[in-house]
């Protein structure tokens, strides 16, 4: 557990770098995040992380397969906006808790 | 007469049955059970058949023999429920009225989601083994094969026991050391997750198993399709890994059913109250088993616990006092590792899979999250217990809830 500042917001965050309440996430904190990570965030991102938080707020299981039939985009131009590993990356950005993917 | 009904006679519909036929009185309640299929099938032996230590005839019995007297059986596919009146509709037409209702219809493999994967190889190159017809045809593969890649693909999140796949690539492992022929044999474990299990422990202590037994695990692969032409998977991002075998795990579904009643989520898995195991639609319906969107694994051992939990909630519900009863996700999975060995995990929602001693601290007979003979016998033996007495809804002497006691808490 960990306090950061991030564009002038005080975050809390876990060992592996999610934010744990998502009440502190901001557009300008998800882009300082993601620029850590190398990843400058357009307006087709953060259409994905709507999304995301959207359906992690009312208690859904997210998959990769729900991103692709969210009408945002599809899977391949999901690992287009995230590359590498999109799901960990996109819920990192969008202040969710990383997906356990099931058990 | 009031009227129970119940979808699905798997191993959760069937547990159901025969708790509640035990508990309510003959004179007062019906209860119907209804599944499209007459066999009952042990899932977990399908993991033995690819390698001749299980047969068909062993994992088979007729539905039947496990439904008690006084509840009717009714063979038929099941069209929707209509929950805002209290009827299920069968596609022959019949409309049957509940009370209550349980949902038990499981899951099933999708391989038609993954483009290729039921292409011009499938069940020539490419099997699963979630199914008897799979497993068995993967049996007749392995009898002349001459080796190759061997190639295990996890297709997607959340498939029916999480351990089964490590369960495939040790035993498989084992299997091909026997034949003389281990040299001959690639083995790559595919998976979308980025270690071998979901879990940080077990993942730690799994890859290493497969570490030492040379097994290779490829992670964050999410398959796009299957390139039949040039034997290979290909992931989103473009990886590929080329096949001689590939040993698939499907996409897996709840019942269309459950969508066509607008009880499930985008994978027809039926939201579901993670503690009380109510739909979140309807009051009077609850789910058990792998139909579930539940944030835990989809196995056997999870119904068995959440069956105490929906017949306790269930008679509350029925004689009009508080829900009692809270399920905490509990799983307690055996796994084989090859060689007369086996590990045994145990975990819930909050707990991830820790060392130790099960059932008895310090004591066992069954060691947590480490291998032993003892674990494997445990995993024989349970065969015998799922026929005889899980199935019938009889006590077994392992708490619903998971337990602290016997596990260790500081790191391995």
């Amino acid at each position: 557990m960990a306090e950061k500042t991030y564009a002038g917001v005080t975050v809390n965050m876990d060992d592996e770098g999610y934010m744990t309440d998502a009440s502190q996430w901001t557009k300008e904190v998800a882009a300082e995040i993601a620029k850590e990570d190398g990843l400058d965030l357009t307006d087709k991102h953060f259409d994905v992380l709507e999304f995301i938080r959207e359906k992690v707020s009312s208690g859904a299981t997210l998959t990769i397969r729900a991103i692709g039939k969210s009408g945002h985009t599809d899977i391949k131009g999901f690992y287009k906006l995230f590359p590498g590993a999109p799901l960990k990356k996109a819920t990192k950005f969008a202040g969710v808790p990383k997906p356990s993917s099931c058990v | 007469m009031k009227k129970l009904v119940i979808l699905g006679a798997g191993t959760g519909g069937t547990i159901m049955a025969n708790k509640m036929r035990k508990e309510l009185a003959r004179d007062e309640w019906d209860i119907t059970i209804i599944d499209k299929y007459k066999t009952h099938y042990y899932q977990p032996g399908f993991l033995f058949i690819p390698f001749g230590m299980y047969k068909k005839r062993d994992v088979i019995k007729p539905k039947a023999d496990f439904i008690p007297y006084g509840v009717e059986l009714i063979y038929a596919d099941i069209d929707k429920v209509d929950g805002e009146n209290n009827k299920v509709l069968l596609q022959d037409g019949v409309v049957l009225n509940y009370d209550y209702l349980i949902i038990a219809t499981g899951t099933k493999i999708v391989p038609e989601e993954t483009p290729g994967l039921k292409g011009e190889l499938w069940r020539k190159n490419i099997f699963d083994y979630y199914t008897i017809e799979g497993s068995s045809a993967l049996a007749d593969f392995f009898k002349t094969w001459e080796g190759g890649d061997l190639v295990l693909n996890i297709a997607e999140n959340p498939i029916k026991c999480p351990v089964a796949p490590l369960e495939f690539v040790m035993f498989a492992d084992a299997f091909f050391v026997e034949r003389g022929m281990r040299d001959k044999v690639n083995i790559h474990y595919v998976t979308p997750m980025s270690g071998a299990f979901t879990k940080p422990r077990a993942s730690k202590v799994l890859g290493g198993l497969l570490k030492e037994k040379n097994i290779n695990i490829i992670p964050d692969f999410y398959i796009e399709k299957v390139d039949n032409e040039n034997k290979k998977i290909v992931s989103y991002d473009e990886k590929e890994v080329p096949f001689d075998c590939l040993v698939t795990i499907p996409v897996h579904m709840g019942d269309s059913m459950i969508g066509r009643s607008g009880l499930g989520d985008d994978m027809d898995f039926a939201l579901t109250d993670k503690f009380t195991l109510q739909s979140d639609k309807f009051d009077n319906i609850f789910i058990i088993g792998d139909a579930a969107n539940l944030p835990t694994s989809k196995a056997g051992s999870v119904v068995h616990f959440s069956a105490e939990i929906v017949f306790e909630n269930m008679m509350c519900s029925i004689e009009g006092r508080p829900y009692t009863a809270k399920f905490d996700g509990h799983s307690n999975c055996y796994i084989e590792t090859g060689f007369g060995k086996g590990a045994l995990i145990d975990f819930n929602y909050d707990t991830e899979p820790l060392p130790g001693f099960f059932p008895f601290p310090g004591i066992g007979p069954f060691g947590l999250l480490k291998e032993t003979r003892m674990n494997h016998y445990g995993k024989l033996l349970f065969r015998w217990i799922y026929w005889h007495i899980l199935l019938k809804g009889k006590e077994m002497p392992i708490s619903a809830h998971m337990t602290m006691a016997g596990k260790k808490t500081h790191d391995i």
